[in-house]
């Protein structure tokens, strides 16, 4: 696939995906989803039962799940307090909105073509975005990577690592996809601008 | 972002506190933006251009403080402000985190 171009007169964003590729983006949309939910954004540690159930307000404490820490660090770096109080304000909006935007995503694939069991080969279609959906898009192929790359343990400097590793690994296939996800969203940035 | 204006600071403000220092009282919290090693450099240009409207050549100064230096101080004001700023950073998938300066 050649990524995000703006279409020169109706000005829209296009990418052309084969099926293949679709389901693989809408898989990773779909676990990044999940991942959101599971792990409850709600508060913990209530002392009173009464309390608890009067307390509607967001966590307070970072997340275990290390994706879920990367996606929501801790505001203050020296102050764990206000760090709390911060998240308890924020926390459930950003997974709401992490969300949405990557059911936007899913959305998108199967507007455009995209059916929910894939069994045709050699299936390709259009992608056509206007520009606040290309944005939504582009926020959580952030997300995306920043998922694939905690689970992977991506550092700075480490391309030869992964290319030196043999095609057929587990790791190095999910590095593939982590730069082909980037690579998307580069094409995007680069449309958005354009 | 507003920039403090010696013009609009408190009459009782002594008269040796230079424009600066005024500025300095005013927002004295920062949102800084630290480096991650996923990020891309085109996306952090974008994303300072678009919600702090810092014009491209701006954002392309803090995007490369942030790979360079490890960090950068991307806006300044009150604390509420800069609560504001570093969820905005978080919804971009950006490393940001707030202190006082």
């Amino acid at each position: 696939m050649s990524g995000f171009a703006r279409h020169r007169t109706s000005r829209s964003i296009i990418a052309n995906f084969t099926g293949f590729e679709a389901e693989l983006l809408r898989s990773l949309a779909a676990q990044l989803v999940e991942l959101l939910r599971n792990e409850a954004a709600v508060p913990s540690e209530a002392t009173d039962p009464f309390e608890a159930m009067m307390d509607f307000s967001g966590p307070t404490n970072e997340p275990e799940d290390p994706v879920l820490a990367r996606l929501f660090p801790s505001a203050y770096a020296d102050d764990e307090e206000a760090s709390s109080e911060f998240r308890r304000f924020t926390e459930g909006a950003l997974r709401d909105g992490k969300s949405t935007a990557a059911i936007a995503i899913i959305d998108g694939l199967e507007d455009a073509g995209l059916p929910q069991e894939l069994t045709e080969d050699g299936l390709h279609f259009d992608v056509e975005l206007d520009e606040p959906t290309a944005e939504t898009w582009m926020r959580s192929f952030t997300d995306l990577r920043l998922a694939l790359a905690t689970r992977l343990g991506v550092e700075d400097g480490d391309e030869d690592y992964w290319h030196s590793l043999a095609d057929d690994e587990p790791e190095a296939q999910a590095h593939d996809i982590y730069e082909w996800v980037g690579y998307l969203q580069e094409t995007l940035v680069e449309a958005l601008t354009d | 972002m507003s920039t403090a204006s010696p013009a609009h600071a408190d009459p009782d403000v002594e008269e040796t506190v230079t424009p600066d220092e005024i500025t300095f009282l005013a927002k004295p919290w920062v949102t800084i933006v630290w480096n991650d090693p996923v990020n891309l450099m085109s996306y952090v240009t974008y994303v300072f251009g678009k919600y702090f409207g810092y014009d491209r050549k701006k954002a392309e100064k803090l995007m490369l403080e942030v790979h360079e230096d490890g960090r950068s101080v991307v806006s300044t004001g009150t604390r509420e402000e800069m609560e504001r700023d570093v969820q905005a950073m978080h919804e971009y998938g950006l490393w940001a985190t707030m202190e006082k300066q």
